[in-house]
């Protein structure tokens, strides 16, 4: 009974996980660049959720999509502003420049925010409901499904909006989309608030759960790394396989070596992953 | 060559009058200034020659400080527990760099940037050997504090001198030669009949052993490590940053960059303690964007440009 209901905490966390890592695979599929700043943003979707409750009592659930709202409108300005004049430079360069970004952004939320844990407490607590013996938190339901909602939105967006063709024509072939009249640039830039925007949804959604605090968003970046390792670069099937992947795994190895070992786990299973099947579980081969 | 040698004896003389005259904030500056030009020039043989951008440098000094500092509580000469640090990095490099050094770009990144990640924690947790997160105690030198500040200069400098000579040795040798033609294009190299995957290993061995040796020596210098100073990621960032400073890939750019990132570190941590992260990443952004040539992008605008012209040759 046990291994059933580490597997139900596992899987009850994996669209959320999925909604994690959507932005920062799309990010890294379309534009080529590792963008360490998504863990940041996370961190900042949360807190966002966190005050908006807090000082209007806004569901953190309803209020996801606000927040990437807000992500979105800011990663649109830091890509015009700073990652558009690095476009296509050589991996180091843009993984150093997401990096500074990145320390900014951390340092400012420890300003302003303080290290403190903070934690949205729903009046009244959504409890958990129980199949026989299986105990499942109703929260953690909730997030998943909004989570697995946004990232089938974003696949959806993807595969039927004009935008969402133009992004998968400039990830194929940017010179050739260049040519069929799409704006590179404009898509581009689209493309990475749509990745920001998904960090910043993610974000409240794991307040809602999760205490949050700016010294943890080293540990969501990790994880959107492992997820789109293990699910494979650059789709959403891949995501969302990975997510609930992760969620399993870590879920089981909380169990057997304990929960504080959890993100190292994953990094062992990464670099085996690498080692053995860079392309990840259902991936192709990634751009390089 | 002239002007190699007067660099260095301009450095030597620089070094004995530290030592006549320097008090021990000069002395720690320098012995820092030493340590960060160490791990600059190690990474630039990996990060600038073959064009890896690796982030294994907090792993390397992380594992160095640790094993030094180890072999130091277990009573083994401080030399050699520096020396023998080194080589057990080098050792952990070769493996590992079979491991990873076939992934390219954005994989090897990630890859390389992990391996402290998983470090740390095997650390933290091992604590019978290690004291986990209550850190190790280092035995101290004997001696007063000005002499042992001295000695840590030495040796620092030492491991500084070292490394560039070893990096020249490189750049000049078939290693060197094939580094380079990996970094232009490694298919290509592979066809003309370079040993790709040899050169790769043996420029991350060679890297990993200076950065392991620089651990070892600020293990003994500080007395005291733990885990998340030690493998700490800006450790792996920084002579990056120093890097391209300076210049990525030229033999003399890592070390003006360490000069060059001091001093600016020294300016941001004095004016400010609470955001020197912010201001750090606020450089890291404006250099990526407006000087990703290094400073000596800079040579032919002014004052810095005779200096730059006569240090800073670029071999690129």
């Amino acid at each position: 009974m046990l291994w059933v209901q580490v597997l139900v905490n596992g899987l009850a966390l994996g669209g959320l996980y999925a909604c994690i890592a959507a932005g920062f695979s799309l990010v890294w599929g379309v534009l080529n660049i590792i963008n360490i700043l998504h863990g940041s943003l996370i961190v900042l979707g949360g807190y966002l959720a966190f005050f908006a409750h807090q000082s209007l009592g806004v569901n953190p659930f309803l209020f996801a999509p606000v927040a990437g709202a807000i992500t979105f409108l800011l990663g649109y300005l830091v890509q015009r502003v700073a990652i558009n004049p690095v476009m296509g430079r050589p991996v180091l360069m843009t993984l150093v420049l997401t990096f500074g970004l990145n320390l900014f952004l951390d340092n400012a939320m420890l300003a302003g925010f303080k290290a403190d844990y903070r934690k949205i407490n729903l009046v009244p607590p959504l409890g958990v409901f129980e199949i026989g013996d299986i105990i499942v938190p109703i929260d953690r339901v909730y997030a998943t499904a909004v989570g697995l909602l946004l990232v089938l939105a974003l696949a959806a967006l993807l595969r039927f909006t004009q935008l969402g063709r133009a992004i998968v024509a400039v990830r194929m072939d940017r010179d050739a989309a260049a040519l069929m009249g799409i704006d590179v640039r404009r898509t581009y830039a689209i493309a990475f608030a749509l990745g920001t925007f998904m960090a910043g949804s993610a974000g409240a959604l794991l307040a809602a759960i999760f205490p949050i605090s700016p010294v943890s968003s080293g540990g969501y970046l990790g994880k959107a790394f492992v997820i789109c390792v293990l699910g494979g670069l650059g789709s959403i099937p891949g995501v969302v396989v990975g997510g609930f992947a992760l969620g399993v795994i870590e879920s089981y190895g909380a169990m057997f070596i304990g929960p504080e070992h959890a993100l190292t786990l994953s990094f062992l299973l990464l670099l085996v992953l690498l080692v053995v099947r860079p392309t990840g579980l259902l991936g192709r081969r990634g751009f390089s | 060559m002239l002007v190699r040698i007067g660099i260095g004896l301009a450095f030597v003389t620089a070094a004995a009058a530290l030592l006549a005259f320097g008090d021990n904030y000069v002395l720690r500056l320098a012995t820092t200034v030493a340590m960060y030009a160490t791990l600059a020039v190690a990474w630039n043989i990996v990060g600038g020659f073959s064009g890896y951008p690796s982030f294994a440098t907090a792993a390397f000094f992380g594992l160095g400080a640790y094993a030094g500092g180890l072999a130091s509580v277990a009573g083994a000469p401080i030399v050699g527990a520096w020396i023998g640090a080194g080589l057990i990095t080098a050792v952990f490099a070769t493996l590992l760099g079979f491991a990873i050094l076939h992934l390219r770009g954005h994989y090897f990144a990630i890859g390389s940037l992990v391996v402290a990640d998983v470090l740390r924690e095997v650390t933290n947790s091992w604590v019978s050997l290690t004291g986990g997160g209550m850190g190790l105690n280092v035995p101290l030198l004997g001696g007063s504090t000005g002499t042992q500040a001295k000695i840590f200069f030495v040796a620092m400098a030492l491991v500084a001198v070292v490394a560039v000579l070893v990096s020249l040795w490189i750049d000049r040798s078939r290693l060197g030669v094939a580094l380079r033609c990996i970094e232009q294009n490694e298919d290509a190299a592979q066809v003309i009949g370079v040993d790709t995957r040899r050169a790769k290993v043996a420029g991350f061995a060679v890297s990993s052993l200076l950065t392991g040796i620089a651990g070892a020596i600020y293990a003994s210098w500080v007395s005291y490590i733990d885990p998340s100073d030690v493998f700490d990621i800006s450790l792996s960032v920084k002579p990056i940053i120093m890097a391209l400073l300076g210049g990525v890939g030229t033999l003399a750019g890592p070390v003006i960059g360490a000069f060059a990132f001091l001093g600016l570190e020294e300016l941001i941590w004095r004016n400010s303690l609470e955001f020197h992260a912010g201001f750090l990443g606020i450089l890291v952004v404006l250099l990526v964007l407006f000087l990703p040539g290094g400073l000596g992008a800079l040579r032919g605008k002014g004052a810095v440009s005779w200096i730059l012209g006569r240090f800073g040759r670029s071999r690129k």
